[in-house]
């Protein structure tokens, strides 16, 4: 029961980090129909900005408050993952927009190649370690020889989380910006001639994916304290299973998607085998794809004939 | 818009470039910004200290600055030169992409293109022996031509799925796994020959492909990509970690070398050269597994051509272009997608067979995503359904990395400790998007019609859809 | 009377809450022109998508009846099979030609179950037996005697999403009677055309329904096609049949001026009395 309540509270925890990811992945997919294969490597890329802007703050400013120190990083991060999000979008998928549908998919294949050796290239191959920030937890259970921990950084990810899920459904439900990205979503042609402006709405998707998954990159280096430039692909994939399980152009659904396949990872890791994990993600992946192309909350698709 | 037609800029358009230009380089600076203003190494101790370079940061700024500047500066000549002939130029905004236009006469070399194409391989180790002096020498080149004979071989395969049938499929390297694999097995395990091997692995990949394709090919688009991607993946882990079968990590090695129909390329009297009264020179076998990669390419190719202009090939080409349309004319679009997956998949086999055979030892290292799109990239920058565009697109996307790693010269430049091959991936991904950007369609973007009452005419690939799996 | 070649019986089609069709029944009979006509919404399509195995429909029979008596159950044929062994072709709404096709290939699609069989399924074509040969060059020849009936032999080899709209649909329609059917469903066929091609439309229909032995089932607006070209017309509102008869009848229907007026239920008898006409209504035809 113990062991349960633990790999509960962890998997919980992992799937936060997958749901901020997935976000960004569905947010993107609703709207221009693409999935950006580059996301995952966004991700990365903002795990590396996180650790040296930290670094900066503690070992050359001097920064000895961590609470500070991870606000000023978190909001640091966003805004320069968001720029890497805009930049991307602008060079390498807006120019493709509208033409072969190949196209931008082949393009943000070469911008995830791009960012992980950029990153290896600029970076160096080894991984990067930083020392824990933030120890110490709630004790939630106490047995003999096991005591079951929910730790201050596992509780600040899943409240992070929630919050951020939150803002967002209100971004996109309620603001003026929400409804021009639910109208492009729906048609596009259609919004630009109300007067939308669509190439705006679609950058800001992107930036706002892009700062999701930069508070992500935070959440995961502060709790993992390890990063590495091969840390995109992976997760990415993942994020994007968690996107399509809860139902791709949902948001919640795609943080939903992220808890379950947290959940299923650290579980099957815990009982069954822990090599054969990633397995188990690609496996539910296709399993999804087959069975529940419009997962959990999505909407199913109709043929139009 | 009216354009002044002089040659001289305007300040304000001058100015407005300018901005740009500033613009540009600003946003580099916040790309730098800290990845590449800092750099984290290993510090005493264990922590990780960080190393400014700022000097770097200025220099990329700077140069983003001036391409931008130089780009932005020669559209303007550009436009001013077309306002200039034609009043009725259209604004450079404009889609680049003529729509229902006529292919251009630089389009009618892809008829004799693969004809020559062909030519140069067949005699590539004559040439290569000419212009290096001997055939040792002219290893280097042998390889090289190997290489790029495989991914044409695997870029063949793989356009039968993605340009003839418009399936999008992301995981192409398992097959070119499951048929390196089952060969390796199949040779060390049972001690088969090449030949019974080699088809053996094939029919077992595209049996895969059936297999793999049966419950995923009713998805849609990029449904289908995602799917085949997870598969591929599943394949490479599945391959690292049973070690029992395949030998995990380390792979299966001392696969038995490829012989001349039975005859051995070995020293002694009843090797190779003994039998053909040749002086021995381990090179026979390399030239033997370069005619032979060839051989396995050009059986790729020439069963393609013939298919397309079969019924199963225009079916394929017909899904690819509407397949709603398909159905109501009595295809069975699942049979027709299955038929195109499994050959693809055992072509791909085909040549994961000789991969095995010419480097004698297989790791699943060799499988990753990556190279699944490499091939799709090459299939892609080829031009949908094009032979020859495929194989350009194989030798530019091949050795133009392959160019990289002895550009030496680069190092007098950026100083010694400069190593292109760090470089090699990095400008990888950047030149896909550069392709995709400058040619999303493709270099090839014209269709060949199967059949005609007239004359062949190229279709322009405006017409031609991309398929949605 | 002629025999049935398509039976529906009964049909209802449901999505979700919304009721499509609600229990529809007629009767195409082999030989005849029969037109679906109806408001816009009505149900008309998803009437054809329900026969040509597109939709399963919810309740029902469909029962496709070729000369020889062979019963075909259409609601239970997967989709491609409606084509193949029912032998149901159909046209469609928004066309769907292969554009990056020409015209010819276009042509040899549609004959594609022929060229398969003759093909080995492939390894005979393969291996270069004459047997394909022969049969490819018969499937051509087919095709330019169609080509040549609607008017585009010059421009066999030019791609299919070239052609202007009017030659696009004529060789959709084409394209359909390549495949052989027994009952030749098409959507909307006369949309988009001007006066005069609509007359080469009709001319095309009436030598479909006399000499190919194909019955047609058409879905239309342009009401100057279906009166003059329809041997039996049925008209659907909201998914109901509300008339069934001879363009004649059909015409003087009151229920049917109703419908396209907008007129409700109960103000059809004042619509009665202003047309002049003293008829039991409620898609009773007179």
């Amino acid at each position: 029961m113990d062991v349960f309540l633990q790999q509960l509270i962890n998997g919980l925890t992992l799937g936060s980090i997958y749901g901020l990811i997935a976000i960004g992945y569905t947010m993107v997919f609703g709207i221009i129909g693409m999935v950006n294969f580059a996301h995952g490597d966004v991700f990365m890329v903002s795990c590396f900005i996180a650790l040296i802007l930290f670094l900066l703050l503690t070992t050359w400013l001097g920064v000895s408050s961590i609470v500070f120190a991870f606000l000023v990083v978190l909001v640091l991060a966003m805004a320069l993952t968001a720029l890497w999000g805009w930049a991307i979008e602008r060079v390498a998928y807006r120019p493709l927009r509208g033409s072969f549908r190949l196209a931008p998919l082949i393009s943000a294949i070469g911008v995830s190649i791009f960012l992980s050796n950029f990153v290896q290239v600029v970076q160096g191959a080894r991984n990067k370690s930083m020392p824990p920030v933030l120890s110490g937890g709630i004790t939630v259970l106490e047995r003999e020889g096991y005591t079951v921990v929910l730790s201050y950084k596992q509780g600040l990810i899943m409240v992070v989380t929630a919050v951020l899920l939150t803002g967002f459904w209100y971004l996109v439900q309620r603001t003026p910006f929400g409804r021009a990205q639910r109208a492009c979503e729906q048609d596009r042609k259609m919004a630009a001639l109300l007067g939308i402006d669509v190439d705006r709405t679609i950058s800001l998707t992107f930036v706002l994916g892009a700062a999701l998954a930069a508070v992500a990159g935070v959440l995961y280096v502060m709790y993992y304290g390890v990063v590495s430039f091969s840390d995109g692909f992976v997760p990415g994939v993942k994020a994007f299973t968690a996107a399509v399980l809860g139902g791709i152009g949902s948001l919640p659904g795609a943080v939903l998607g992220g808890l379950i396949i947290g959940l299923i990872e650290t579980f099957w890791s815990a009982y069954f085998s822990i090599e054969y994990k990633d397995v188990a993600a690609f496996s539910i992946l296709a399993i999804v794809l087959i069975f529940m192309p419009s997962g959990i909350l999505g909407r199913p698709e109709v043929e139009k004939v | 818009m009216a354009r002044p037609a002089t040659d001289a800029l305007p300040d304000s358009a001058m100015g407005a470039i300018l901005r740009d230009a500033a613009l540009c380089a600003l946003v580099a600076l916040g790309l730098c910004v800290p990845l590449i203003a800092f750099r984290m190494d290993p510090g005493p101790g264990s922590d990780l200290v960080l190393v400014p370079r700022w000097g770097l940061v200025a220099i990329l700024c700077a140069i983003t600055f001036a391409v931008r500047l130089g780009q932005r500066l020669l559209l303007m000549r550009r436009d001013a030169r077309r306002a200039k002939t034609s009043a009725l130029a259209p604004s450079p905004a404009q889609a680049t992409e003529a729509v229902g236009g006529e292919p251009d006469a630089g389009q009618k070399v892809s008829k004799i293109g693969l004809k020559l194409f062909v030519a140069v391989a067949l005699s590539l180790p004559v040439l290569a022996t000419l212009a290096t002096g001997d055939l040792g020498s002219a290893r280097y080149w042998i390889d090289l031509g190997i290489l790029i004979l495989t991914y044409v071989m695997l870029g063949w395969g793989l356009n039968i799925v993605v340009g003839l049938a418009g399936l999008l499929d992301l995981g192409y390297v398992a097959f070119y796994a499951v048929g390196a694999y089952s060969y390796a097995l199949l040779s060390t395990t049972f001690g088969l020959s090449f030949w019974v091997c080699l088809p053996l692995a094939g029919l077992f990949a595209g049996l895969w492909g059936m297999l793999l394709g049966f419950p995923v090919l009713r998805l849609r688009g990029d449904y289908l990509a995602i799917v085949t991607l997870a598969f591929g993946e599943i394949i490479r882990l599945v391959l690292i970690n049973w070690t029992d079968v395949t030998g995990g990590a380390a792979g299966v090695s001392s696969i038995p070398r490829a012989t001349f129909f039975g005859i051995p390329f070995t020293a002694d009297e009843d090797g190779f050269a003994a039998r053909f009264g040749l002086e021995f020179d381990s090179m026979h076998r390399v030239v033997f597994l370069y005619y032979l990669i060839l051989v396995l390419a050009l059986i790729t190719n020439l069963v393609t051509l013939r298919l397309r202009r079969l019924p199963i090939g225009r079916a394929w080409e017909a899904l690819r272009e509407d397949e709603i349309a398909c159905r109501s004319l009595g295809i069975d679009t699942t049979a027709t997608k299955l038929t195109a997956f499994a050959l693809g998949a055992a072509f791909g086999g085909f040549a994961g067979s000789f991969f095995a055979v010419r480097q004698g030892f297989i790791s699943p290292e060799s499988f990753t995503f990556l190279e699944s799109a490499i091939i799709l990239a090459i299939v892609v920058l080829g031009g949908m359904g094009s032979q020859f565009g495929v194989a350009i697109a194989a030798v530019a996307m091949v050795a133009g990395p392959e160019m990289l790693r002895n550009l030496g010269g680069l190092k007098a430049v950026f100083g010694e400790g400069f190593d292109p091959n760090e470089y090699r991936l990095l400008l990888f991904g950047l030149a896909m998007v550069a392709m995709m950007v400058w040619r999303p369609r493709g270099l090839i973007s014209v269709r060949m019609p199967s059949v005609t009452l007239g004359e062949r005419k190229a279709i322009s690939g405006a017409h031609v859809s991309e398929g949605h799996g | 009377m002629a025999a049935s070649v398509l039976t529906v019986d009964h049909l209802t089609m449901r999505f979700g809450g919304l009721t499509a069709i609600a229990d529809l029944s007629f009767e195409a009979r082999r030989g005849d022109i029969t037109a679906l006509i109806g408001p816009n919404g009505a149900g008309k399509t998803t009437v054809f998508n329900c026969i040509t195995g597109f939709y399963k429909p919810t309740e029902g029979m469909l029962t496709l009846t070729h000369e020889d008596g062979s019963e075909h159950l259409l609601e239970r044929l997967p989709n491609h099979q409606v084509n193949r062994t029912a032998r149901v072709a159909r046209t469609f709404q928004n066309i769907r030609l292969f554009p990056g096709m020409t015209v010819l290939e276009n042509l040899l699609v549609a004959q594609h179950k022929t060229l398969m069989r003759a093909s080995g399924y492939t390894v005979l074509g393969l291996l270069g037996f004459k047997g394909f040969r022969d049969a490819q060059a018969a499937a051509v020849e087919k095709a330019k005697g169609w080509l040549a009936r609607i008017d585009l032999l010059a421009r066999a080899d030019e791609p299919a999403g070239s052609l202007p709209y009017g030659a696009q649909r004529r060789l959709e329609i084409a394209r359909a009677m390549c495949t052989d059917p027994v009952l030749l469903c098409l959507d909307e066929p006369a949309a988009g055309l001007n006066p005069r091609e609509s007359l080469e439309l009709n001319a095309l229909l009436r030598h479909i329904r006399d000499h190919e032995g194909t019955s047609v089932l058409l879905i239309e607006h342009d009401m100057s096609v279906v009166m003059e070209i329809s041997d039996h017309i049925v008209v659907l509102d909201y998914g109901k049949k509300i008339a069934d008869g001879t363009p004649e009848e059909i015409r003087t229907n009151p229920s049917v001026i109703a419908a396209y007026l907008g007129v409700e239920d109960e103000e059809v008898e004042a619509v009665e009395a202003e047309v002049g006409l003293s008829l039991p209504h409620e898609g009773h035809p007179a």
